[in-house]
């Protein structure tokens, strides 16, 4: 499946900002099953500095400054990219997730080290016991590791609630595990905190679903912004991606832009400003199938 | 312990543990003796000089210590002090003694550790071999928060990572020193060890001498040349800055002094900006290059674009800056994972590893309970050892109590902890008002990285617990810092941080630029100690004619006075109204004086002072800072019963020590940007507060009444003058011809606006232009109005004057003044406030 991508982010500022320094993550990547073969940033007002390099994940970053005096910003990318349909591997066919918890027990063999790194905590995510214990429930000592986390997220998918309004983007974890809503940041956040919980990896994975669904097809909720679901480490298949928000395995509707350890490492936009009062952003994504 | 800043002393901080002192074996080691209990000559030599001395002579000594502290300001800020801002560093004026012999070895086991820290950082943040090896468990970087990814890959041109290191150490009673725990983020504390030297060595003068004492300066001289070395276009003078957090640090003071004893820049992030790439300085005449960053803002905070978001202390886009290696920084960021605990129990396999011998001097033991047989050691020794978090710096006090507590969180997060054995350190001994006192002692010592090698500072910041058990030493809990002599048999090479004066200078008439905040606390620092002043001379008119027994026209008389000591928010709001009774206003002066609650009170504006006075402590003299200490206790003494009298006479000193500030700043102040905006500062409050009660004098019904204009004349301390010139009572027309118009009385308005006006003239400015600019326009009008003034239209007035063209004149000075320091704030102070967004 191709598609034509457009994420638009327009700030209006209430005052005027003399300087701007920014870093985006909006470059979709390149990787399995996925192709990515044009990409445009226009930015405006024109930077008057820009460089790109590779984060520390692997991301494509991109970090810009505005000099000009302005009181709104359009952050527009634009992308093309070909995801191939494929299918998700057979949960059953994984390894037990006992075997991969040893794995990331004392002494971590070195080959290991770099998949470690997605069982610690991370500056959004911070496991306590009570993940653990919720968790437990569908990891029973028979499970597979992708077998115990399909459970888990049809149970989050069933437990949790979909609310745009529920959450903002600095809402503590606690508190989306106590009022049991949030979006799809939050539902991938609660998901790492589960498997981590259990002692496995689990990463962060931003991207886009496409708008207007195949027909036939529900909608699915996230289409209209920014997209974000989690990936685990299974021996024999490698990263796997779930999707809690939507409670599947994505396939061709997902199309990957930065992975990392939680939010905080792959934010599409980030901008630190002088001057500005207040301001009000209004984000457009667009996802199109292109023939 | 408040984010983004680093705490001196916390981390060392020991659990207290339930040791048993009557425990069997339990001996502590005395510094003064050797094994076979003999005293050491050295000690022996200095304890005698002591003991020789009258019981009086060493009170005085100790006295004279404390004064030397509190004269030159050495402070140590503890958070959450109520008056806390400066709390005075604790200085004991013996030193710890130690021979050149032995510090050889110290010496040689701390730079083999600083070079070690250095590679395994440059392996952490470059090709992590060591991981892939095997050498170093993955969660020894994974599971610590402070290991930075957005500044993995960015390598020092000179491979030096860790330029400033300090380790904490201490003896055993077998002999042998111990690290206890190592400073890799931002090594505090040799600022301190810098004061500690200048009490000690004026305390013990003799000895001093004597002992041959090691001299710290060549150490700093090195420090100097290596940072010079970093700039990264060679060759050329680099500037150099200290990136501070700001007064409310705990070590704020050891910063100024560093920049002021080094010759660099003490700046706030927001005093830099980052342009195209390359960092520069706000100053008032543009933006400066900046070429190198000491940094005393934690890694972490140093950049909200790439780092922590939510940083108010850093640099946006500093991260990319030093990635494209326009600039330095030291220490590198990220520095800060080495001074983890748990690094201990890899250190001596590392140093084999990589320098391919054994670590000299051993760490404490420590078990890091990410492994599994030493969680299984903790687990089962957890009561006999002190258990901390593995990485970060929060101490746990752990009691019997919670030992279970303590071992479930082992078991949920095992990485996140290691035990160490407790240990039993030894004592030295300190002078303290009480005698001589034995105290277990612990010393930091720095190290500097240099392109060839590690240099150590010979001395140390040595510090003595108040606990007799264990190393409970903690400045906080009320210990002190003593000085380290190095001491030899041979006598010491002199050595100065300045340059030898045969190398070639350019001669320079003005210093390096102002930063703009700078000029900006100048300037308030003039206007606050000019409305002290004010302040006081109101209060003093007012007092001196204020009786109990007054009534009717004695109180009306009063009444502009008042007027203006309520505006000026020194009394409530309501005191000035006529029927107020004699007592209440009484009570009102008294309450003025002994209280900060209100705005105006000169509690509150001494305050405002010092601490005005603290921002911009690297830039001015010692002097300055005593007369504004001074200020600040005389008015903060004898609280409780004062009388009318009393009180007279503490508002004459704070009225003399504000003149002495005064007075200091124009004779010794070059005439510098800062010289000037605090002089612009002094004129416009002076003029200001001038207008502010002769607006009130001059409608007042008894405007001619000679005791009336005695009192204008006080409050325009010219009374002097006008009883040289004029042999009558105070004359209406003369007064204010004398207070307002005479530009030879350096208290008129007059001589106010003329020096603004050759002020402004002296800004820097940019560009060319033809018309005046916004703020010489505010001061031509003003000036031009109050020249036009005829005061013969005063004259044989009566009443009210609240139509004269005076008074029209007075209105328009008191509204355009405070316009005028508000275009200056646009055009030369402007540090708008920085925002982050985040989607």
């Amino acid at each position: 499946m191709r598609y034509q991508i457009t994420h638009r982010t327009i700030y209006e500022y209430t005052e005027p900002v003399t300087v701007s320094h920014n870093a985006a993550r909006l470059k979709p990547s390149t990787g399995p099953n996925q192709c990515l073969s044009e990409f445009n940033l226009r930015i405006s007002p024109q930077p008057d500095r820009m460089s790109w390099r590779h984060d520390y994940f692997g991301n494509t970053l991109a970090i810009f400054s505005i000099r000009e005096l302005h009181t709104r910003v359009d952050v527009c990318a634009t992308s093309l990219v070909e995801v191939i349909q494929h299918t998700p591997p057979v949960a059953s066919l994984s390894a037990l997730w006992t075997d991969v918890a040893e794995r990331f027990k004392d002494p971590v063999s070195p080959q290991n080290a770099e998949v470690y790194e997605y069982c610690m905590d991370s500056p959004m995510v911070r496991t306590n016991r009570e993940f653990a214990e919720w968790s437990r429930i569908s990891f029973p000592k028979t499970a597979t590791l992708l077998s115990g986390t399909s459970d888990l997220m049809a149970r989050l998918f069933t437990e949790f609630t979909f609310d745009s309004e529920a959450t903002e983007v600095a809402t503590p974890l606690e508190d989306v595990w106590k009022n049991r809503r949030g979006v799809c940041q939050d539902f991938a956040h609660i998901a790492i905190a589960c498997l981590r919980s259990l002692g496995l990896p689990a990463r962060y994975v931003s991207g886009y679903l496409r708008t207007i669904p195949p027909p036939g097809q529900a909608r699915l909720q996230g289409a209209d912004a920014s997209h974000a679901w989690i990936s685990t480490y299974c021996p024999v298949h490698g990263w796997t991606d779930f999707d809690p928000t939507n409670n599947l395995m994505p396939s061709d509707s997902h199309i990957r832009v930065a992975v990392g350890r939680d939010y905080a490492d792959v934010s599409p936009l980030i901008g630190v400003l002088s001057g500005g009062g207040s301001h009000i952003v209004r984000v457009e994504v667009d996802v199109v199938p292109h023939d | 312990m408040k984010k983004g800043v680093q705490n001196l002393f916390s981390p060392s901080v020991e659990v207290p543990s339930p040791v048993n002192r009557d425990q069997v074996g339990f001996q502590r080691h005395m510094e003064t003796m050797c094994a076979d209990g003999a005293l050491k000559p050295w000690w022996a030599r200095l304890l005698g000089l002591l003991e020789q001395m009258p019981q009086a002579e060493r009170g005085r000594r100790l006295e004279f210590a404390r004064r030397i502290v509190a004269e030159q300001g050495i402070t140590y800020n503890v958070y959450g002090d109520e008056r806390g801002m400066e709390r005075p560093w604790e200085v004991d004026p013996l030193p710890m003694l130690l021979p050149e012999t032995e510090w050889r070895a110290i010496e040689s086991g701390l730079i083999q550790r600083a070079t070690l820290i250095n590679s395994v950082l440059a392996d952490c943040y470059g090709p992590q071999k060591l991981l892939k090896d095997g050498d170093l468990a993955p969660a020894m970087l994974f599971a610590q928060q402070d290991f930075l990814r957005p500044v993995h890959g960015i390598a020092p041109q000179n491979g030096v990572f860790l330029n400033f290191y300090a380790a904490d150490i201490a003896r055993t009673a077998d002999g042998r020193w111990w690290v206890l725990s190592d400073r890799t983020q931002i090594p505090t504390g040799a600022g301190y060890a810098l004061a500690n030297r200048l009490v000690t060595a004026r305390i013990l003068p003799d000895s001093f001498r004597e002992f041959n004492v090691e001299r710290l300066a060549g150490f700093f001289r090195r420090m100097r040349e290596s940072l010079a070395a970093l700039c990264p276009k060679r060759g050329e003078d680099p500037r150099v800055v200290i990136l501070t957090p700001g007064p409310y640090n705990e070590t704020y003071f050891e910063q100024a002094y560093l920049a002021r004893y080094l010759g660099y820049t003490l700046v706030e992030g927001q005093d830099l900006i980052v342009d195209a790439g390359r960092v520069y300085l706000k100053t008032l005449s543009g933006l400066e290059p900046v070429d190198v960053i000491i940094r005393r803002v934690d890694d972490a905070f140093c950049d909200p674009l790439e780092l922590r978001n939510d940083s108010m202390l850093g640099i946006p886009g500093l991260v990319e800056a030093l990635r494209s290696g326009t600039v330095a920084i030291a220490n590198s960021l990220g520095s800060g994972i080495l001074q983890s605990a748990a690094f201990n129990s890899f250190l001596p396999g590392l140093c084999r590893k990589m320098l391919g011998t054994e670590l000299q001097m051993p760490s404490r033991a420590t078990w890091w309970c990410g492994q599994n047989s030493a969680r299984q050691h903790v687990l089962d020794n957890i009561g006999a050892l002190s258990l901390r978090p593995a990485f970060g710096e929060a101490v746990l006090r752990s009691g019997k109590s919670d030992l279970d507590s303590l071992r479930r969180a082992i078991e949920l997060k095992p990485d996140n902890w290691v035990g160490q054995e407790r240990m039993q350190i030894s004592s030295v001994p300190c002078w303290e008002s009480s005698g001589i006192v034995n105290r277990p002692v612990v010393v930091r010592v720095y190290l500097c990285g240099t392109s060839s090698g590690y240099v150590v500072m010979p001395g140390g910041l040595a510090r003595t617990g108040t606990d007799a058990l264990e190393s409970g030493v903690s400045m906080q809990d009320g210990g002190a810092s003593k000085d380290v002599w190095i001491i030899s048999d041979e006598p010491v090479e002199e050595i100065t941080l300045l340059s030898s004066g045969n190398a070639q200078i350019e001669l320079r008439r003005v210093g390096n630029n102002l930063p703009s905040r700078l000029a900006d606390n100048f300037f308030w620092l003039g206007r606050y100690n000019e409305r002290l002043d004010g302040a006081a001379r109101t209060l003093r008119a007012a007092l001196l004619r204020f009786s109990p027994e007054a009534r009717g026209a004695g109180m009306r008389l009063l009444s502009p006075l008042l007027q203006t000591l309520e505006s000026q928010d020194q009394i409530p709001p309501g005191s000035s109204q006529p029927n107020r009774s004699p007592e209440a206003l009484e009570g009102d002066f008294l309450e003025a004086v002994q209280s900060d609650k209100r705005s105006g009170n000169l509690r509150a504006l001494a305050q405002k002072l010092v601490h005005l006075a603290m921002l911009v402590r690297d830039r001015t003299s010692n002097d300055v800072w005593r007369a504004l200490s001074e200020l600040d206790s005389a008015v903060h003494t004898g609280i409780g019963e004062w009388s009318v009298g009393e009180v007279i006479g503490v508002l004459n000193r704070v009225l003399m020590l504000s003149a002495s500030f005064k007075g200091i700043a124009r004779e010794n102040m070059t005439r510098s940007q800062a010289w000037r905006f605090l002089d612009v500062g002094q004129r416009v409050e002076r003029a200001l507060g001038l207008c502010l009660f002769l607006q009130r004098a001059i409608t007042s019904p008894d405007a001619a009444h000679p005791s009336l204009l005695e009192s204008v004349l006080e409050v325009a301390d010219s009374t002097i003058t006008y009883r040289s010139r004029y042999n009558l009572l105070p004359n209406l027309m003369a007064v204010y011809d004398l207070v307002l118009l005479d530009d030879t009385n350096p208290r008129s308005l007059l001589f106010q606006l003329l020096q603004l006006q050759k002020h402004i003239e002296r800004l820097p400015r940019s560009g060319t232009r033809t018309l005046p600019l916004a703020d010489e326009r505010v001061i031509l009008e003003t000036l031009t109005r109050v020249r036009l003034l005829d005061p013969h239209e005063l004259g044989g007035a009566n009443g009210s004057l609240a139509d004269s063209e005076t008074f029209r004149t007075l209105e328009f000075v008191v509204r355009a003044l405070p316009n005028f320091s508000e275009i200056l704030s646009a055009n030369f102070f402007s540090h708008s406030k920085v925002s982050s967004i985040r989607m």
